[in-house]
């Protein structure tokens, strides 16, 4: 079975098309010393049109990709029937013919610019270097062809951006610096890896009409992303991949609404949104949740009151990162903070943990005194509070057992255990409390998966037996359908032991699932806040409205 | 609350920040050569044995004591019977004036003694740094990430000159290529083709050295993305190396570069005794087994100047190498 049943329907689909494919790949294997990656996989890219091949870490996509412009790595083998560029065989090529066709023919976008930008070069150079490798134009001509992208990609200054380097720059400008770079010599092909995937929100929607720009001018798009909904927005075909093989092939609003395949269905399942609001994200669960606890209005747990912080520059120049934020999070209740980046919402957190004095304003922590107090009062009810972030590998003593780990944060809690056997009996119940088992006790956190390292993390903050838990960006860095395991654990506990949440993210989508209510920040202010529905439903803010336009989503029957 | 800072933070003009930096550098280094400076000084005065004794030994050539009368002359020529305090202000003040001293044995001025021996040795020094880096930088660029046993044998040959001591090296050289081979000249003095072996014998453990951490950094750098964005763009393996690898991966090498090149200023002795090189490792080394304080003092301050420029060249490299580093 080498091409997927689903797949080779879509390609009968695809023959009746008038056009041409410009990209044709059939059978494609990728193995990397014996084991294979990519396991015979076929599409066909055409001009004008986005190809948008789907998965999650380790489906094989971003192999394939690489594959296209012939950079699959050292210990590569590469396999397939076809790999064509209009007509021209790419499967058996020279690295130097190949040279010939990188940047020309295909360009190549990969995600997060400031690591795919050579940090130390001005920008307007390494926009212009397809053209100084492709030997064209003269050093002059070449420099305001550069300035000329940068200005066709939407850089605003781009004679003085072309004189910036990289770091100089935001995200979202960098990205479209890395964009012009790639359409710099105008390629047939252009192959996008989550060109999207660490950008903000409102970033995300301009960068993705920029590629729809470039498809409209008869390219080829070939989108890599892990993100269902991005694709939505640009992707007139979608290949779903896992482990290697493409499980689902079809036009866009087959894939995404009309799913045939099981994992295509868990994996839209699996992202949150307003319509997943009380219901668990993992497929085959989808119950409502378990009764809820109900939310104590009248005990406020944290209590934040006009809270500020002001940083001083290097430039000595100070910077307001929080300006004047109050909230309240009662018991039982998940209040969700949403803002992109440098809002101030971790700085929030931070304060809100006391870890990060602020200056000015004060927390109190269930009625009583909590930011305010001396580090050395503060020690005795910290166990109270508790926090996940979103990398818990690098918050873990490398050497330590998960065992210890728990062990550790259960001696600093609430009911510290009296016996070596009672610690253990507790540490393995907070295991399978948060989805794991004893047979995990004596591993190290680097040997575990991103998903179980998380839920590692969420045993250790909820060993001591906080009555609140400050959640910073839990599953950004986390695959969708692991991310759907973590969340449903999270409402799962809540309902358990009734934890009250302050719930951090970028990421509306999953703030609207969480959260009782929200607090939308920009620029270290509150812009609005109120219940998640009133809120997402009837944004009053512009800035919310703004988040909310840009919101790729998928719209649902 | 921004706004309010704002302006006076702001009334700072630039150049005035520029310029107090400019001047707290000048000030430390003063700060450094004065206290390398009294360190020497005060120093050699703990060495056992008298000073005068020493330097009429050394004028007649022999080894015995003197009386209190026949010393007393020495004393007074070099100021020996005033206090150990008037005698370092002396010194000091001397400093300032560019007045290193006068040489006990030599009895010429130290300045003199540093001018006329100080110009092979920076040549040197300066010749043996630059092929170290050469050395380095092409045996990185030919062999990291290469076939597996073209790697193994840059990273070895790495390890192999990092670790052979530079007397050595040296010997073998001068043995090889001047006694056997007769390229070069056996004692070449400062001529042109004299130089080139003193300089290998220097360079090629510092060499290593550097090829060492470049080598660390070179492979971290050759993963990153933006190595993948150029191989993209259609650029060739060599002009991936070139343009865009190697630039982020020498800082390392350029840090150690500011510690060698006072090293190899101290550490040219080895290469002027093999070669019978003139040079201020030569006259550093007869002025330490004569007690011969002013000239040492002298010599330990000039190398101390040294490593002072050195690592400011080495400040001022590291932000034209990467500008990100002018921020902090």
């Amino acid at each position: 079975m080498t091409v997927p049943t689903a797949a080779a329907s879509a390609a009968g689909r695809v023959a009746t098309e008038p056009q041409a494919a410009l990209l044709s790949v059939g059978n494609l294997r990728v193995a990397f010393g014996g084991r294979e990656v990519v396991k015979g996989i076929s599409f066909d890219a055409y001009p004008g049109r986005c190809l948008a091949i789907v998965g999650e870490s380790g489906s094989g996509k971003s192999v394939t990709a690489r594959t296209l412009v012939g950079l699959t790595g050292a210990g590569s083998h590469v396999a397939a029937d076809r790999i064509e560029l209009d007509g021209l065989d790419l499967a058996t090529r020279s690295e130097r013919s190949w040279r010939a066709i990188r940047g020309r023919d295909i360009g190549f976008v990969l995600q997060d610019a400031l690591v795919s930008l050579d940090q130390l070069r001005r920008v307007g150079d390494e926009v212009a270097e397809p053209l100084r490798v492709h030997h064209r134009g003269t050093r002059a001509s070449r420099r305001s062809r550069a300035i000329e992208l940068l200005e066709a990609v939407g850089v605003p200054e781009p004679s003085v951006k072309a004189r910036q380097r990289p770091y100089e720059l935001s995200g979202g400008l960098r990205q479209r610096a890395l964009i012009a770079s790639a359409i710099a010599l105008d390629p047939r092909v252009l192959i996008a890896d989550e060109p999207t995937t660490a950008l903000d929100v409102t970033v995300q929607a301009q960068v993705l009409d920029l590629l729809a720009e470039s498809k409209s001018r008869g390219t080829a798009i070939i989108m890599i992303s892990h993100d269902l909904s991005v694709v939505a927005r640009l992707a007139d075909e979608v290949a779903v991949m896992r482990e290697g093989e493409i499980v689902e092939h079809g036009p866009v609003d087959e894939v995404l609404y009309r799913p045939v395949h099981e994992y295509t269905k868990a994996l839209l399942d699996a992202i949150p949104s307003e319509h997943t609001r009380g219901t668990r994200l993992v497929r085959g669960t989808s119950a409502p949740r378990r009764t809820r606890r109900p939310i104590d209005a009248d005990r406020p747990l944290l209590s934040a009151r006009h809270l500020s912080k002001v940083y001083r520059g290097p430039d000595r120049v100070d910077r307001t990162v929080v300006d004047d934020v109050s909230f309240e999070l009662f018991a039982g209740e998940t209040l969700g903070i949403v803002g992109e980046s440098g809002s101030g919402k971790t700085t929030t957190a931070g304060i809100a943990l006391a870890l990060i004095p602020p200056t000015a304003g004060e927390v109190d922590l269930d009625g009583s005194a909590w930011t305010s107090l001396t580090p050395g009062r503060r020690r005795p009810i910290r166990k109270r509070i508790g926090v996940v972030y979103q990398d818990p590998l690098s918050s873990f003593d490398p050497r330590w057992t998960v065992g210890r780990i728990l062990v550790d944060a259960l001696a600093k809690g609430k009911r510290p255990p009296s016996s070596r056997a009672e610690a253990r009996d507790r540490v393995v119940r907070l295991l399978e409390q948060v989805g794991l088992t004893a047979q995990h006790l004596e591993d190290a956190p680097l040997r575990l998966s991103g998903g179980q390292r998380q839920r590692v993390a969420i045993a250790r903050a909820l060993a001591p037996e906080p009555e609140v838990l400050v959640c910073d960006e839990p599953v950004s860095a986390l695959d969708v359908s692991i991310q759907a395991q973590v969340l449903d654990l999270l409402t799962d506990l809540q309902d358990e032991l009734g934890v009250s949440y302050l719930f951090i993210s970028h990421d509306l989508g999953v703030i609207h699932h969480m959260s009782d209510r929200i607090l939308v920040m920009k620029d270290g202010r509150v812009v609005e806040s109120g219940d998640a529905d009133a809120v997402f439903r009837n944004p009053q803010h512009p800035y919310t409205q703004r988040l909310l336009t840009a919101l790729p989503r998928l719209a649902r029957a | 609350m921004t706004t309010a800072v704002l302006p006076r933070a702001l009334s700072v003009p630039s150049w005035v920040r520029t310029a107090r930096g400019a001047l707290l550098k000048i000030a430390t280094a003063a700060i450094v050569l004065v206290a390398a400076a009294s360190i020497t000084f005060f120093a050699q005065l703990l060495v056992p044995g008298d000073r005068a004794t020493a330097i009429l030994n050394q004028q007649t050539g022999r080894a015995q004591q003197y009386t209190t009368a026949e010393l007393a002359p020495v004393n007074a020529q070099f100021g020996f019977d005033r206090p150990l305090i008037s005698q370092y202000l002396d010194y000091v003040t001397g400093l300032f004036r560019g007045d290193l001293g006068t040489s006990y044995t030599q009895h010429r001025p130290v300045t003199e003694i540093i001018g006329d021996q100080i110009g092979p040795s920076l040549v040197l020094t300066a010749a043996a740094l630059v092929t170290a880096w050469v050395l380095a930088v092409g045996i990185t660029l030919l062999t990291v990430k290469r076939r597996r046993a073209v790697s193994a044998l840059g990273s070895t040959w790495e390890a192999l000159t990092a670790s052979l001591p530079p007397y050595w090296i040296g010997v073998v050289l001068l043995v090889v290529f001047a006694v056997q081979l007769r390229i070069f000249p056996v004692i070449g003095e400062t001529s042109a083709r004299g130089t080139v072996l003193p300089v290998l014998t220097l360079a090629i453990p510092l060499a290593g050295f550097l090829g060492q951490v470049t080598r660390d950094e070179f492979e971290k750098v050759l993963d990153q993305p933006f190595i993948t964005t150029a191989r993209t763009r259609g650029m060739s393996d060599t002009a991936v190396r070139l343009r865009h690898a190697l630039r982020h991966s020498v800082v390392p090498a350029i840090t150690l570069s500011g510690w060698a090149l006072g090293a190899l200023l101290s550490g040219a002795v080895i290469a002027e005794n093999v070669f019978g090189r003139p040079g201020i490792g030569q006259v550093l080394v007869t002025a330490v087994n004569t007690r011969d304080v002013p000239t040492v003092s002298g010599i330990v301050l000039v190398v101390a100047g040294v490593y002072v420029i050195a690592n400011l060249v080495v400040d001022l490299a590291y932000t034209v190498v990467d500008p990100r580093l002018r921020a902090s």
